[in-house]
């Protein structure tokens, strides 16, 4: 079972790379975030037993990741919400400063 | 009225925790929770002493509106040293690592906490993290304000930032191991019987506390780490020069620091919700609401950080998402505030120090509370951010509230840390000094943030000295509140009344048993049948309990005879 | 509190044991995915905001080395979970032979690292005084390691991104700061798990572990799987930025 799994991963950290490679726009980050997110949950589940381990187990392992994403997401808002950060205009921005101009 | 169970004068049982071993070896080096609480106490009193050594100095310079007591940039370093000492070596160990270390394992059933050694850990890094703070302290200080913002501390401050910094970097791992030991143990060591909805609130409490120092401690670690790692190194995320960001570590830093302060106050509420169904001698009302609304606070603490920001250039929308989310956390606060009031209802009270304390938590923790909504009210907050009136509001939540609360945990559980009884009349005495010279300290604040008295300056307008003078003055009973108990505990330990097994009578596992608790808690493991706070179904603790409205119509099953 | 055998006082089974030290593991592993994520916050505002900045950095970076240093940690996640495995079922000589791979395995990782820090104290591309991203491409004698072809489109990258950034000197050493920054915590993880993994070792030598009693080496793989998750994440947002050009 551990082969498959490290097959699998060597297998997709191939992809990634060559993913890297092929001009994706603005959704190479996503493609790369995804693969090393499928990466990750595979060592979770198998190599670290989670998928046997208790309900317990999995609800810390939940909850881990939620708090990373409130981290992450909820700075970002307030970096996204700025309506001119730094010259750099994120696009939730960009509708708020549309919204202001036109007073919708 | 109290009862008073009558009945042969007590005497200290022969062998206990306290002298089950001697030597300074025994001490440093034990794995008894109940020891290790005594030493996090007396280390967290000593540092609560140097924090008030520091406020005395603030208090002192602002008499008279050109200070004389210090140059500004001292003030600024005292202030500063205030803010740190107090914050993050007194209020966040306090009652968890004091109380929530002697009680939790005893208040489960258990022998000891779920891992010992990491517990004696806990309190060596919290000590090391200290030794660091006060080098900082000797090296002439701190003068970047406890919140560290950046660039002045990273690249402009000339003052000892890289060993606060690390110091409290460091302490930061005790709170990150105590927490774990917490829920660890929450989880696996509880006695048999002993169901989630059958623990002490106290532990509720305590439970919500560790959530909050596990998810949120580690990320002012990464903060502190990469402030230090700029100062020293010359990393640049908060260097403007390079592109980066000061309002960055604004977000990091108060990611966690918004819900250190739910740590700060969850502990506490855990001991009032221990203390008030004792002295009103009645079940708390709502049980299951309190408990829900401890881990709502700590829940949704991590959400609400960015109101400490609202003046760095917020967009409106997101400014109004963050005060939206500040007025809801203000919610199960609120409905902690009317179960405990509702358990006094009908109840059968007594003014004992520690329900003093516990009606002086209520009083200005809802004080305080309140004035953080006016505070999280945007158009309000862009008026009074950055004066008085936020210092006296956090002031009435961390003395008010939380100190209020860890004094009278202490003076609850005296008689079972020590087996002995500390004076009560003397006692409730020093409660009324605190209380009094409490409010005159910090009312006055909120007078002077309204007149526009900005925090963290040297200096006033004259027309504000006459608040200043009264908040001096009321700062020095305060000092006298302090010190009273720390005088009279001390003597307790010694020399007060033997107390007994449960002196008040409450209801717990930790009053089953002996006083002081033998090293391994419980000769037998106890076998729990009953639900928390029973008071109606003890007959065996001799107190005229009212059976009418109040106590539930369901009779529990007697225990005591397993 | 004192130990009968394998059980420490203050539990009443083995299993009790077992199943508390677990989830400290793993509640400590939530505390470190906390601390990690402020420091991925920091670099995912500042790749945002300084986007060619970070993708001239990430390109003077070896993909080869890294993705050397991907299959090498993955390996040694395997190697890893085979010695847990060989302790759940006895195999006392499989635990040290795994164990002794999973060591090995990360010291190669951390030479590989090591050569990649030098490189970069040598092209003048760790942030402070004397930064500089044009460095090499100035000083083509210097930077020998560099052959002529990735020399010429280095200079290209650098003129297209100064171009769109003319502050790309300061910019980058945010780039680099993420870079070192990010290594560097994980590297300290990694020695971290080293020593604990040479106590393992000394302990399966010892011959201490077996279907029993074998929580060490469980947890002490949890850590070290937390571990190689974290790089397989560094990876691509440190190696992989705007690659394709």
């Amino acid at each position: 079972m551990y082969l498959v799994i490290i097959s699998t991963l060597l297998a997709l950290t191939g992809i990634t790379v060559f993913a890297a490679f092929v001009d994706l726009g603005r959704f190479n980050i996503v493609v790369a975030l995804l693969i090393a997110t499928i990466k990750a949950t595979l060592v979770v589940l198998i190599f670290m037993h989670a998928k046997y381990a208790p309900e317990r187990t999995k609800l810390v392992i939940i909850a881990g990741v939620f708090w990373l994403a409130l981290l992450l997401f909820m700075t970002l808002s307030d970096y996204a919400s700025r309506v001119d950060y730094r010259g750099v205009r994120y696009p939730i921005s960009q509708i708020i400063s549309h919204s202001i101009e036109h007073r919708i | 009225m109290r009862t008073q169970t009558t009945g042969p004068v007590p005497q200290l049982p022969e062998k206990h925790y306290l002298n089950a071993t001697y030597g300074i070896r025994s001490w440093l080096l034990t794995t008894d929770h109940k020891r290790i609480a005594l030493l996090y106490l007396a280390s967290v009193t000593f540092f609560f002493f140097i924090g008030g050594f520091f406020a005395m100095m603030i208090r002192l310079h602002l008499l008279t509106p050109n200070g004389y007591l210090l140059t500004p940039d001292q003030y600024n370093r005292m202030f500063t040293m205030h803010g740190v000492t107090m914050v993050f070596f007194f209020l966040i160990p306090s009652i968890p690592a004091i109380l929530g270390n002697f009680l939790i394992p005893i208040m489960i059933g258990a022998k000891d906490l779920a891992f010992p050694k990491i517990n004696l850990l806990s309190w060596y890094i919290y000590i090391i993290g200290g030794l660091f703070t006060l080098w900082s302290m000797i090296n002439g200080g701190l003068d970047t304000g406890w919140t560290f913002y950046t660039p002045f501390s990273t690249l402009y401050s000339n003052s000892a930032v890289a060993p606060a910094v690390v110091g409290v970097f460091i302490t930061g791992f005790s709170s990150i191991l105590t927490g774990l030991n917490f829920l660890v143990t929450v989880h696996t060591m509880r006695a048999p019987g002993m169901t989630w909805f059958r623990l002490p609130l106290f532990v509720w409490a305590h439970y919500a506390t560790s959530i909050v120092m596990i998810l949120g401690t580690p990320v002012i670690a990464i903060t502190l780490g990469l402030a230090a790692m700029e100062r020293v190194f010359g990393l640049g995320f908060f260097n403007p020069a390079m592109g980066g960001d000061p309002i960055l570590f604004q977000h990091l830093f108060w990611f966690y620091s918004h819900p250190a302060v739910y740590i700060m106050i969850l502990p506490a509420m855990g001991v009032i919700s221990e203390l008030i169904p004792t002295f009103a001698r009645k079940r708390l009302f709502g049980y299951h609401f309190v408990a829900a609304a401890s881990l709502a606070i700590a829940v949704i603490g991590f959400v609400v950080w960015t109101h400490h920001m609202f003046l760095t250039g917020q967009s409106t929308y997101a400014a109004v998402a963050f005060s939206f989310l500040t007025f809801i956390v203000a919610i199960p606060s609120a409905i902690k505030t009317f179960n405990w009031t509702a358990t006094l209802f009908g109840g059968s009270i007594s003014f004992d120090t520690p329900m003093l304390y516990a009606f002086g938590f209520l009083g200005l923790f809802m004080i305080g509370g309140l004035t953080g909504l006016f505070l999280g009210a945007l158009g309000v907050d862009i008026n009074i951010h950055d004066t008085y009136f936020v210092v006296a509001h956090f002031h009435y939540i961390m003395v008010g509230g939380a100190v209020m609360g860890y004094l009278g945990g202490l003076h609850f559980w005296w008689p079972k840390i020590t087996g002995r009884m500390y004076p009560e009349w003397l006692a409730r005495i020093a409660a009324f000094i605190l209380f009094i010279g409490f409010n005159f300290t910090f009312f006055p604040q909120f007078i002077l943030g309204i007149m526009g008295m900005p925090r963290r300056y040297h200096t006033y307008p004259p027309e504000f000295q006459i608040y200043n003078v009264m908040s001096t003055a009321g700062a020095s009973i305060l000092a006298v509140g302090y010190l009273l108990p720390m005088v009279y505990l001390t003597w307790a330990a010694f020399y007060g009344k033997v107390a007994g097994d449960n002196p008040w009578p409450a209801t717990g596992l930790e009053w089953t048993t002996q006083s002081p608790p033998l090293t391994e808690n419980f000769e037998v493991t106890p076998v729990v049948t009953w639900e928390a706070y029973d008071f109606h179904n003890r007959p065996d603790l001799g107190l005229d309990v009212p059976s009418g409205k109040g106590s539930p119509g369901v009779v529990a099953p007697a225990h005591g005879d397993d | 509190m004192h130990r009968t055998g394998a059980l420490f006082g203050q539990f009443k089974t083995l299993e009790q044991q077992k199943d508390t030290a677990t989830l400290g593991m793993w509640i400590f592993l939530v505390t470190e995915v906390m601390f990690f994520g402020g420091i991925m916050l920091a670099y995912t505002i500042n790749r945002h905001t300084y986007f060619h900045a970070f993708a001239m950095g990430s390109n003077t970076l070896s993909l080869g080395l890294g993705g050397f240093n991907t299959v090498v940690l993955l390996a040694s996640s395997f190697t890893m979970a085979m010695a847990v495995w060989s302790s759940q079922t006895s195999r006392k000589k499989l635990i040290t032979l795994f164990l002794s791979l999973t060591i090995l395995l990360g010291f190669v990782f951390f030479v590989v690292k090591y050569v990649e820090y030098a490189q970069k104290f040598h092209h003048h591309l760790v942030p402070g005084k004397s930064f500089d991203i044009f460095y090499c491409v100035n000083n083509p004698t210097k930077c020998e390691d560099i052959d002529a072809a990735d020399m010429a489109k280095e200079k290209e990258e650098l003129e297209v991104a100064a171009k769109a950034d003319p502050d790309l000197n300061a910019h980058a050493q945010l780039y680099y700061s993420a870079y070192f920054g990010m290594t560097g915590l994980h590297a300290l993880h990694m020695v971290i798990g080293a020593g604990l993994l040479f106590w393992l070792l000394k302990e399966s030598v010892a011959g201490k572990f077996n279907a029993e009693w074998n929580n060490p080496v469980d947890i002490v793989g949890l850590y070290w799987h937390f571990v190689d998750i974290v790089w397989i994440y560094l990876f691509p947002l440190l190696y992989l930025i705007d690659r394709h050009k």
